[in-house]
């Protein structure tokens, strides 16, 4: 009872952000929506009992990835007021692909049955969650079969991180820093001159 | 021997004087030195080729000699085998004389007459080019070289008519010539394929030795049976309607008089035109089977007599006039053939060379006095100033007309007792029409000699001024011209159509026994004997009162039948009908083939039409990448949808 | 309907994901909005791994699920990185005036 109650919540509330984040005029109300979703996303993982999935969700997508999308949403200097509405022109076509596709999922959903020996033939078969945390669970199979991928999601971090840095890096002139190397070349004949000065006058 | 000489005598002259044509000349002197080179030497050729021919002549037809000497292998390819070589036989060796002698002549009379001429070398060069393929064409030994000096015949005829080549009308006429004369070779072609295929062999006396044991063979064509020797024959005859300006392809011979007068004479008078008759006696043997080509050939050729005869009585262009007399006298000579009189019609074809080519060089020496003119009405009264011209025209005409102890005489009269003589419905056909034409002959000979010669000058006197008679080199083959149109009837009446016949034609012409035509014509009535001669008074007398007694009267009579008159006088408006039938829808048919079908529909369905779709949907396909990322992502999502829309509806089920 | 099940995570994965898609070619406004729909879509799909992961009771749903999110982080930080770079040279970033690459 109180599960479907919780389910129905955070579906329809997810739903209903998703479609405001598509429609927002405000982009900056469109990335609050996203977060929401997020966060009720969060809450179905928690539902279906993937608590540590639901807990990075919203570490990772709510706080790294949304606020991020803040800070371009910020910076890019957006006047929400001139944007262009041109939505209703692809709205037939587009609004009938959108239609097919969600019929087709749906009735692929609805036709579908799962075969009764599915579950025996699991890959990496869940414990009992009273035995075990699921982070616990999920922790003793990463780090054992699926290290290498593990690693490479490492590394596709990395590049990522590499690449946005580069991206974006901007010399700017202004900005002054010491040349280490140019401080230690420096030779006391050139760093110093005596100049013979005059009592009473300047150079 | 004499008979290589005589063949490529003319040959050799006008590869010369081809050569000094191309020799450029920059003075006077230098172009009157090389004109005299070219005339020598064709001159000489044919002087010397005139000469072997009468003794080759001397030899075949009066000794009795007749050969065949072999050159080389031409063609060797399976069945068909061609060989260059001279058949020398009675019928060779008389038309190498009448060749030869009037060629000679003509190049003699065109010293003079084509004096003031800027490309006398090459006029020289096409002449004895011309001769050269015309004696290739009688001393053929099988089909294909027959055909061969056919077509070369043809080609010089061509280039002599429109020899003047700035003149429009001359080039309008050499390709009228060689256009209809196309028509006839194609026949002619299609005659020999059909000859090859029944006889296996394109040789002549193979042909011939074998034509009897074929007589019953039969083609099948499209699905109908035909006689064969006769469907051969009238396919050979349409080649000889054409080479022989017969009715339905005589239309180029009034235009061909587009050419200067002494290539009238030798061409269309003497040789190019006879050689249909030639080629008829000459396969003699295979049309001797045939009694429905026979009856084709008397029918045609009487017809044309008879149609020629009447237009003529109302040209006014001197040479026309004479054209037309050519036309109806080769209807003379092919209904002989027809009625199985080959002799009759190879005698008639050499008296007619010479009188007919007399008649042309006379022609052109009035032209040459009345200063080029050539209009008979506005000739007359100038027999007194050029007296020689006038004598010799008499005598052509007096040939030409039958009158006895001339040349005509002989020969026109045993054509018409042969023609009765047939004792057949087409031969009474062809006599009465035959009778008829002999009688509008001689009318249209004389009124030729009044109009131009006598009466009341009718030109201006600037022209009457300085009319004179030729110079000797003009004069002189005239004369010799005359003696064969005075001699030449009486000297070969015997040996031609008379008892000594069979010895003298011997195996060049076979009549077969039940065809009595040629025996009968010396038995019969004396009635028939004598009409011609009376016809033909009757014409001269006509012609006397309307063209010097009441000079008045063929106006009168000219607007009293209007309609017959114009109908005369146009030719029967053959011309008219070919233009409409022929000749405009080729255009059309041309043009429709262009614009339409070459350019609209092959060019626009085919290159033009392919590059422009192409062009089309490339552009099309170029407005698929907007630059917008949202219409990629949208292609790629349309991609997703029909890629699941599949999969879903044919694998899950 | 009260007994919630499988189906219905899947459907309300299957609607995110159309919405997502939606984002992408509906919205003239600016390109944020297409790369807030990508997230959008990465989480429908993150949501209907981890329902089968719960269903069949195996932990590799979840897994693959870390992963994806994962990488789509990785992808949302280059893709802006790229967007504020477009700015910079550009001055806007409205969706119908990047069409650069126009054939």
């Amino acid at each position: 009872m109180i599960e479907a109650l919780a389910f129905y919540m955070f579906a329809c509330t997810a739903v209903a952000a998703a479609v405001l984040v598509i429609s927002a005029k405000n982009p900056v109300h469109s990335v609050l929506f996203l977060i929401l979703t997020f966060f009720n996303a969060a809450g179905l993982f928690v539902l279906l009992g993937a608590e540590f999935l639901a807990m990075i969700l919203v570490v990772v997508y709510v706080g790294a990835v949304a606020v991020l999308f803040m800070f371009v949403v910020m910076m890019l200097d957006i006047n929400f007021v001139e944007l262009r509405q041109g939505f209703l022109q692809y709205l037939p076509i587009g609004g009938l692909i959108g239609i097919v596709l969600l019929v087709e999922l749906l009735v692929l959903v609805g036709g579908w049955t799962i075969t009764a020996d599915a579950a025996r033939s699991a890959v990496a078969k869940a414990p009992a969650p009273e035995v075990t945390s699921n982070t616990h669970a999920l922790g003793e199979i990463i780090y054992t079969q699926y290290i290498y991928l593990f690693q490479a999601a490492g590394l596709v971090l990395l590049v990522a991180m590499i690449g946005a840095i580069v991206l974006t890096h901007r010399h700017r002139d202004s900005v002054k820093k010491q040349n280490i190397g140019d401080q230690l070349a420096r030779r006391a004949e050139e760093a110093v001159e005596l100049q013979k000065v005059d009592i009473g006058k300047g150079i | 021997m004499f008979d290589i000489l005589v063949v490529f005598l003319p040959l050799l002259g006008s590869v010369i004087a081809g050569i000094i044509t191309f020799v450029p000349a920059e003075d006077k002197a230098k172009k009157h030195s090389l004109d005299m080179a070219a005339q020598t030497v064709t001159c000489m050729g044919l002087l010397l080729s005139m000469a072997f021919a009468i003794l080759v002549f001397w030899d075949v037809a009066l000794g009795g000699n007749a050969r065949t000497t072999e050159l080389f292998t031409w063609i060797d390819s399976g069945a068909l085998e061609v060989s260059w070589a001279l058949k020398v036989d009675t019928l060779t060796s008389v038309m190498m004389i009448v060749v030869t002698v009037v060629s000679a002549m003509v190049h003699v009379y065109s010293v003079g007459y084509m004096h003031h001429d800027t490309s006398i070398p090459r006029f020289m060069s096409y002449l004895s080019l011309f001769t050269f393929f015309m004696l290739t064409l009688i001393t053929a030994d099988n089909l294909v070289q027959l055909f061969f000096g056919w077509e070369g015949v043809g080609l010089a005829s061509y280039l002599l008519i429109g020899f003047w080549y700035n003149k429009p009308s001359a080039n309008a006429a050499a390709i009228k010539a060689f256009l209809v004369n196309r028509v006839g070779d194609f026949g002619f072609a299609l005659g020999i394929f059909a000859v090859f295929m029944l006889f296996q062999t394109a040789h002549l006396d193979t042909i011939f030795a074998a034509a009897a044991g074929k007589k019953d063979a039969t083609f099948v064509i499209f699905g109908s049976e035909f006689h064969a020797l006769t469907a051969c024959c009238l396919l050979l005859f349409v080649g000889a309607m054409g080479k022989s300006a017969q009715l339905g392809l005589h239309t180029w011979l009034p235009d061909a008089m587009e050419g200067p007068t002494p290539v009238s004479a030798l061409i269309h008078a003497a040789t190019m035109v006879t050689a249909g008759v030639f080629m008829v006696a000459r396969l003699s043997p295979i049309f001797e089977f045939s009694e429905t080509a026979l009856i084709v050939v008397t029918v045609v050729g009487a017809t044309t007599a008879i149609f020629a005869a009447t237009v003529a009585c109302v040209q006014n262009d001197i040479k026309r006039v004479i054209a037309y007399s050519t036309c109806s006298q080769l209807g003379y000579m092919f209904f002989a053939c027809g009625v199985s009189a080959y002799s009759a019609g190879i005698f008639h074809l050499m008296t007619h060379g010479f009188f007919k080519a007399l008649l042309f060089l006379g022609a052109g020496s009035v032209i040459h006095a009345m200063s080029d003119e050539q209009d008979m009405r506005k000739m007359g009264g100038i027999w007194k100033h050029i007296k020689v011209t006038y004598v010799l025209m008499w005598i052509g005409s007096l040939a030409l007309a039958g009158v006895p102890f001339f040349a005509g005489f002989y020969s026109k009269d045993i054509i018409l007792e042969a023609a009765y003589g047939a004792h057949t419905g087409i031969g009474m056909y062809a006599f009465w029409l035959g009778i008829l034409a002999a009688f509008l002959t001689a009318f249209y000979s004389w009124r030729l000699l009044f109009m131009t010669f006598h009466g009341a000058p009718r030109a201006d006197e600037k022209t009457m001024a300085h009319v004179h008679e030729s110079p000797k080199v003009m004069i002189l083959p005239l004369f010799v011209l005359a003696a064969g149109a005075c001699f030449a009837g009486y000297l070969g009446y015997e040996n031609f159509v008379g008892h000594k016949a069979a010895e003298f034609w011997g195996n060049s012409i076979l009549i077969l026994d039940h065809h009595k035509a040629l025996e009968n014509a010396h038995h019969v009535p004396l009635w028939v004997k004598l009409a011609p001669l009376v016809v033909g008074a009757v014409g001269i007398g006509l012609a006397y009162i309307l063209y010097i007694k009441r000079t008045d009267l063929p106006a009168k009579i000219a607007n009293a039948y209007q309609g017959v008159y114009q109908f005369l006088l146009n030719k029967w408006y053959f011309d008219e009908l070919y233009d409409a039938v022929f000749v405009r829808p080729s255009f059309v048919l041309g043009r429709g083939l262009w614009k339409v079908i070459d350019g609209w529909i092959i060019d626009g369905l085919g290159p033009d039409g392919i590059s422009n779709t192409v062009r089309i949907m490339a552009r099309r396909i170029a407005a698929l990448q907007s630059g917008y990322l949202y219409h990629y992502a949208f292609a790629m999502l349309i991609g997703v949808v029909v890629i699941a829309s599949w999969y879903l509806f044919t694998r899950v089920g | 309907m009260l007994e919630i099940g499988l189906s219905h995570y899947l459907t309300v994965a299957a609607v995110l994901f159309t919405l997502g898609i939606f984002g992408i070619f509906l919205n003239r406004k600016n390109v944020i909005i297409i790369l807030m729909s990508i997230e959008l879509m990465l989480l429908a799909v993150n949501i209907n791994l981890v329902a089968f992961s719960a269903e069949l009771g195996d932990l590799v749903g979840q897994i693959f699920a870390m992963f994806v999110l994962t990488v789509a982080a990785a992808e949302a930080a280059v893709g802006l990185a790229i967007l504020v770079v477009f700015f910079r040279n550009r001055g806007t970033i409205a969706v119908e005036d990047i069409s650069v690459m126009k054939g």
